[in-house]
């Protein structure tokens, strides 16, 4: 049976419809917008932190929204082993709730970064990102101030050595290096999941990437990789 | 009821871009003893609590669960009764 998604709205969230789009519209699948103030998960099976600006990132990014109603539902579905997606913002949400371990800073140069990255494949045996091609590097956009991943060093270890890292950015053709890096993330990271490898927290938007009519469609491979990953 | 001012400061161990940049700013004045600038965040209210120790015990906790992260900050605070 197709997966039915969730996509919470927070007041800031601006990517909640290119989420909805991307899943319904494109991929096929059901979806539920997920209001901040409600608790109802109305039985999603996988739940989407979209991107946005959450609270108008107001003390630290995500630090608000993670005390919304609809977190503890998130939180308590997480615990269960149900499946989490932040995406961005969302990636910051997870963080400030402790889903996700580390935190994201500010970008190393200090300014929003939006453009297409490449992203290398480091994991392909989770949840999220089984089916995907550890050869190729799939184009993503991101657009973000404060994407830039950090952890102490017993935190970086113990994502390494637990196969956290999923996504790491690179070039076009994989390398992975400082000019890939498009905002001064540890280790190049680009998104993480949690040791159950039911939560993942990625910087870059699938969602926006999901049309060919728009020039790129690599997000669509990983959003029909999960669809496809929670059918079998 | 109690005058809270909260200090945050970026932990020793965490970069601080938006320092940097301001100090590159400081050099380009001329300000060339100026070093190491963290920037942190100053944050104050009232508290309404009639003692001391459970104003504290309030503070304490509000900070912890919202208004700094550990894994980036630290922070120092100072409580002033008033009437």
């Amino acid at each position: 049976m197709k997966p039915k998604f969730g996509v919470v709205v927070f007041p800031g969230s601006n990517c909640d419809h290119d989420a909805y789009y991307a899943l319904k519209k494109v991929i096929g699948v059901d979806v539920n917008f997920l209001w901040h103030k409600d608790t109802d998960l109305k039985n999603s099976d996988i739940i989407i932190l979209p991107g946005g600006f959450s609270y108008g990132d107001y003390l630290r990014t995500g630090a608000i929204a993670r005390f919304s109603p609809i977190m503890n539902s998130v939180i308590n579905f997480s615990q269960k082993g149900g499946k989490i997606i932040g995406i961005c913002n969302g990636f910051q949400i997870l963080l400030e709730a402790k889903l996700l371990p580390g935190v994201l800073l500010k970008n190393k140069s200090l300014q929003f970064v939006c453009k297409d990255v490449y992203l290398s494949i480091e994991n392909n045996d989770s949840f999220f990102t089984k089916g995907l091609d550890k050869n190729k590097f799939y184009k993503i956009p991101v657009a973000h101030g404060e994407g830039n991943y950090f952890a102490d060093e017993v935190t970086l270890k113990s994502l390494v050595e637990n196969d956290q890292i999923v996504f790491k950015y690179s070039s076009s053709d994989g390398k992975i290096d400082e000019e890939s890096n498009p905002n001064g993330s540890l280790m190049n990271i680009a998104g993480i999941i949690n040791k159950e490898g039911n939560v993942l927290g990625l910087m870059p938007h699938p969602e926006r990437s999901c049309n060919p009519v728009l020039g790129k469609n690599d997000g669509n491979l990983i959003l029909t990789a999960i669809v496809n990953n929670f059918m079998n | 009821m109690f005058k809270v001012k909260v200090l945050v400061k970026r932990r020793p161990s965490i970069l601080d871009p938006q320092g940097m940049a301001v100090e590159k700013g400081a050099k380009h004045l001329g300000f060339n003893n100026i070093k190491d600038t963290r920037i942190g965040k100053y944050v104050e209210f009232t508290v309404d609590a009639g003692e001391k120790k459970s104003a504290e015990k309030e503070v304490k906790e509000y900070c912890d669960k919202l208004l700094i992260n550990p894994n980036l900050e630290d922070y120092e605070f100072t409580l002033e009764e008033i009437a």
